[in-house]
């Protein structure tokens, strides 16, 4: 197979359908996610070293930053998830046709969007 | 078929295979803690504890931290494979990438380490 093959599909000069947005979403969750694992694994370790561990990050959320920091994790772990329980379903042949696919994209939107609305409530 | 020295499961199949199921098993982790920290309100420091002092605990733990690792490899690596490549950043990307990989790897691994040190050591 030659190594050097060209490239004709230029995606800088396509308009992207509401599939691919849903698509790269969730790569750069997917990325995301793997620095919230060393910030929710902080969070365990602090909160079980000590009472005062536990307590300071109970009172650490007190703190909008922090707060914050907490819900856009939530939110890459809830489109990620959602986004990969539709890739899992499609897996199984369900939804694969082009409007399904248009479909299953728009309600992984919407759903998303509910949890970390949701997410948002529990946490102020 | 095409070998590489840095994927994970040594086929694309059984990487795409092992994506899904630690997909499910994060998944349910995941469902599993927010339900117990959604219906434990004013949760202690003892329960909380006491929770993760237990052996299904702790191994539902480590499964999930286990499949993070696998997962995150996997994935990353597609992630890597796909922009740094020769075509995209010229002749240097092939040292590039492998460099990212080992450091991933490195972050993975440290992952499941200190993830055993904190549920073994409470
Ligand atoms: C904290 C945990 C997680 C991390 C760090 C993570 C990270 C990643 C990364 C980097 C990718 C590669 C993305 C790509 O190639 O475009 C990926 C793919 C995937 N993730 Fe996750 N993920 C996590 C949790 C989950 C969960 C809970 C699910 C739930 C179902 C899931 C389902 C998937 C699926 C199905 C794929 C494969 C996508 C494909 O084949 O194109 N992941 N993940």
């Amino acid at each position: 197979m030659q190594k050097q093959r060209p490239v004709n599909l230029d995606i800088g000069t396509i308009k992207l359908p509401v599939t691919a947005y849903i698509s790269i979403l969730h790569r750069v969750s997917g990325v995301i996610l793997f620095l919230v694992v060393g910030f929710l694994l902080w969070l365990l370790d602090t909160s079980l070293s000590s009472p005062e561990g536990f307590a300071s990050v109970q009172s650490g959320f007190d703190s909008p930053l922090a707060r914050f920091v907490l819900w856009g994790s939530l939110a890459a772990l809830a489109y990620h998830s959602v986004a990969g329980i539709r890739h899992l379903i499609m897996d199984f042949g369900v939804g694969e046709s082009l409007e399904g696919g248009v479909l299953g994209a728009k309600l992984v939107a919407a759903t998303v969007v509910v949890l970390v609305l949701l997410a948002g409530a529990w946490l102020w | 078929m095409v070998n590489s020295v840095t994927n994970f499961g040594r086929s694309g199949l059984s990487d795409w295979l092992l994506q899904r199921v630690t997909a499910v098993v994060i998944a349910a982790y995941t469902l599993f803690m927010v339900v117990y920290l959604l219906t434990a309100d004013s949760l202690t420091y003892g329960q909380w504890v006491s929770l993760h002092q237990s052996l299904w605990m702790r191994l539902f733990s480590l499964f999930a931290v286990l499949s993070v690792a696998i997962h995150a490899w996997i994935g990353l690596w597609s992630v890597l494979t796909d922009y740094v490549t020769v075509r995209l950043l010229g002749p240097k990307a092939t040292l590039l990438r492998l460099l990212l990989e080992l450091g991933m790897i490195t972050v993975t691994l440290a992952y499941v380490i200190w993830a055993i040190d904190i549920l073994w050591g409470i």
